[in-house]
């Protein structure tokens, strides 16, 4: 009976945690040590120098691995760091289509340093047939959409995006930050390579920052690996251990704060305050049917919406919250609230934010584990009173 | 610089009213996830992070004489050493007096720690105390070893046993103590005869309800004065920290905090921050560990090798209609008895499981398997295992977090091999 066989939840907590062999502890040490003692010169042990591997960092890297159904995994310092890494498979020449509701700062490094290196760069509306398929140019190299988009949480029809992109040689690499294994497992669904900013949903305490790169390929791990290694963005031992544990109630946590935010957005789809709410667990959500599809049973714990009011009213409802903070970031225990236009997606130029549909009145949350009647009442204090004309409920700033 | 706010009030106190210790929670308090993520913190951390940070300081500076002697004087709450207070410990205190709904609670560095800080402060030499029998066996020779040397006498009566209790109660009886559940049969407490015992011979009570938690009983509504954990097991709930607490009201407390800041059994920054950080997902787990521990109790229930289980969700338990009563949910503890099986028989069993590692402590997301015979009692005469209840055929499992059907699965091979 091995423990790889077994389901998600056990192995979230036993894969990569063998005891320590040397002294039966149940919980596997920190390793902090930089280097490691050789058997001779020219004869090398299984770990040599931290940045090329470290037994908590492999302890970490074995357990994402058989949560995204991989063949192996990379832990990086952050999650930039993971898709930077990514990024760096393309040469000057290549050719990159990046779906069109990704984080800003995927956009950012897309945009302002794999362009600078001579790498090619296309926003696609991958929301559309047909759209990847008139994109793609004898020189693309790879496709890099999100399994839940940001901030308008779309859902790409993934295997057939994968098809299409096989059938042209690229390689397709998921960022599956929103979604988190529990939920989708991008390998699973035909992507060749998929991505974690291991800081929200995976370490899930808003106390490390990390990233992750997983593959089913060997091939592809070893490439990735020696640029990791050669470029040197791992994830420290503390961190790694954070990581892990956190990993242990990934699934728990994962369901019931999108057993919340399903909830909070059927309460904020009928309240006369809300314009709009996307939410892909709502029948209302253009991808609806899909997420049925693609998600394992339940839909994330992001939310956007837009209130009914002005720029300024939007800015005061984000800071009037008392359980929601205001803060970037997601995925944790505590509850957050941000405006994207100002915040998240700031590194946006005006016009792509346009055309990605983020306007200044959207609102994203991100749904923790307090209890959720406790949240709704938390945006019921704030949220404009039912009909836009009685004016906004904001408390005074 | 910023300075942090002060503690936001509604986010530090959970009380409810005695009569009722789970009702639907009145409108103007927060729901039980809310205060573990929350309970206890400031709004306004500084450098305005979303996290408290990890402060290792082991003392804090004075910016002249004035201010030593206003903190002297009580002027000025602040910190002095860190023997006597930390702010994670401060932040760490907050949130389990908030779950609890107690006014105080103070940390230790183990749960024997707490249990030890307790009694050390609150009794004198010529005291006496009443025990259930039914107990840790660290906290029974802690007692009998080493209280008895400083002339503390212990009265160990059987558990639930108010007849005996009574009995065994003295003009210097100054305490009765009890686990609720026990510890390794689950036997669940009468807290309103146990309180109103104590009420009628004007001695204070102790409930070590390491196996409930504050999810699953809150002994504070019954009227007990001090409720001990082990925060080592459910409240930390990682096998990743040792930590211990007492909670009740700040005067009774006040006397303990004193002797923990003498005797020294603080715990480090680093360790607080992993007891806050795991309580940020305690009612998640909590919920989980019950799921595991009741569908786990009814397998082994109806499993033809099973003689016997305790489990105070099943309701073959002696104390069921106490546990119905009083509890939210039962925990991940379950003890069984394996039929016609003798040590080694049993054993076999506990080494055939693969998913629980065998070892002890339990409330952890890894599931753990042990036999008390060897585990806890192995160097113990038969007449006292006999004594205390723990048969040659006996294991006790403390469900994880794991996948259940995972879990069932896996001590079905090992009954069935």
């Amino acid at each position: 009976m091995s423990i790889n066989s077994k389901k998600f939840r056990t192995r979230a907590i036993h894969v990569g945690n063998a005891p320590d062999p040397q002294t039966g502890a149940v919980i596997p040490p920190i390793h902090l040590s930089s280097t490691f003692v050789q058997p001779g010169a020219g004869e090398w042990g299984k770990f040599d120098y931290s940045r090329s591997g470290n037994p908590t960092r492999s302890a970490v890297q074995e357990t994402l691995a058989s949560l995204e159904g991989g063949c192996g995994a990379l832990a990086f310092a952050s999650g930039m760091a993971a898709t930077h890494c990514a990024a760096m498979l393309l040469s000057a020449g290549d050719h990159l289509i990046a779906g069109m509701d990704i984080y800003g700062g995927s956009y950012r490094l897309f945009h302002r340093v794999c362009a600078t290196a001579g790498v090619e760069v296309s926003l696609v509306d991958l929301q559309q047939p047909e759209a990847l398929s008139k994109a793609i140019r004898p020189n693309t190299k790879m496709l890099w959409l999100e399994g839940i988009g940001n901030p308008r949480l779309s859902i790409p029809d993934l295997p057939a995006l994968a098809t299409a992109a096989h059938a042209a040689g690229l390689l397709v690499g998921v960022d599956n930050t929103f979604a988190t294994p529990a939920l989708m497992r991008p390998l699973e669904l035909g992507a060749d390579i998929v991505m974690h900013s291991a800081t929200k949903y995976l370490a899930g305490h808003s106390d490390c920052l990390a990233g992750v790169l997983a593959v089913k390929s060997l091939e592809l791990l070893d490439r990735l690996y020696f640029l990791q290694n050669a470029t040197g963005a791992v994830l420290s031992p503390f961190e790694c251990f954070l990581l892990a544990r956190g990993l242990k109630t990934l699934d728990l946590r994962v369901r019931e704060q999108s057993r919340s935010a399903l909830k909070i957005a059927q309460f904020l789809e009928s309240h006369g305050g809300v314009k709009s709410v996307l939410y892909p667990g709502l029948a209302s959500h253009p991808d609806h049917a899909r997420a049925q599809k693609l998600l394992d049973g339940s839909f994330g714990a992001m939310i956007t919406f837009e209130a009914d009011c002005d720029f300024e009213t939007t800015k005061r409802i984000v800071k009037s919250t008392d359980l929601f903070r205001l803060a970037v970031s997601l995925g944790a225990v505590e509850s957050l609230i941000e405006q994207p236009a100002t915040m998240s997606h700031a590194s946006y130029d005006a016009a792509a934010r346009r055309q990605a549909g983020i306007t200044d009145s959207l609102i994203r949350l991100s749904v923790g584990l307090e209890d959720v009647d406790d949240l709704i009442a938390d945006l019921d204090a704030v949220l404009p009173a039912h009909g836009a004309s009685r004016g906004p409920g904001v408390a005074t700033p | 610089m910023r300075t942090p706010a002060t503690l936001k009030p509604d986010c530090t106190s959970s009380a409810q009213s005695p009569d009722d210790p789970h009702p639907s929670r009145p409108a103007h308090k927060l729901g039980t996830s809310t205060l573990s993520v929350h309970g206890g913190e400031s709004r306004r951390k500084p450098s305005d992070a979303v996290t408290d940070s990890i402060v290792c300081a082991s003392t804090y500076i004075f910016d002249d004489t004035q201010s030593i002697i206003d903190f002297i004087e009580h002027k000025q709450p602040r910190e002095e050493y860190g023997r006597y207070g930390s702010p994670n410990e401060k932040v760490v205190e907050g949130k389990l007096a908030a779950l609890e709904g107690g006014e105080d609670a103070i940390v230790f560095s183990s749960g024997m720690a707490a249990i030890v800080g307790l009694l050390m402060a609150k009794l004198n030499a010529g005291d006496e105390i009443v025990f259930f029998d039914q107990c840790y066996h660290r906290s029974r020779e802690f007692c009998y070893k080493h209280l008895a040397r400083f002339g503390v006498v212990t009265h160990q009566v059987p558990t639930g046993d108010f007849a005996a209790m009574s009995a065994a109660i003295t003009t210097r009886t100054k305490m009765l103590v009890s686990e609720s559940p026990t510890n390794p049969h689950l036997t669940c407490i009468d807290l309103e005869q146990f309180v109103a015992l104590a009420k009628r011979h004007q001695v204070e009570t102790l409930i070590d309800a390491t196996l409930a938690t504050p999810g699953n009983l809150r002994p504070l509504n019954y009227g007990v004065d001090y409720v001990l954990h082990s925060a080592t097991k459910y409240l930390g709930g990682h096998n990743d920290l040792l930590a211990g607490c007492i909670v009740g009201s700040k005067q009774q407390l006040d006397p303990v905090r004193n002797l923990r800041g003498i005797m020294g059994a603080v715990n480090s920054a680093h360790n607080l921050y992993l007891l806050q950080r795991g309580l940020k997902t305690f009612e998640l787990r909590l919920q989980r560990h019950n799921q595991n521990g009741q569908a786990i109790a009814e397998f082994l229930h109806e499993h033809p090798r099973v003689e016997r289980v305790y489990y105070p969700g099943l309701p073959s338990h002696p104390t069921h209609e106490i546990a119905k009563k009083t509890m939210r949910g039962f925990g991940g503890l379950v003890t069984f008895l394996v039929k016609d099986a003798d040590w080694r028989q049993t054993a076999d069993i506990v080494d055939r499981v693969k998913i629980p590692r065998i070892g002890p402590s339990l409330g952890g997301v890894e599931s753990l398997i042990e036999q008390p015979l060897v585990m806890s009692y192995f160097s113990q005469t038969p007449e006292d295992r006999q004594k205390f209840g723990i048969p040659d055929n006996m294991i006790r499992m403390s469900c994880g977090i794991e996948d259940t059907q995972d879990l069932i699965d896996d001590l079905q091979q090992a009954l069935e091999t």
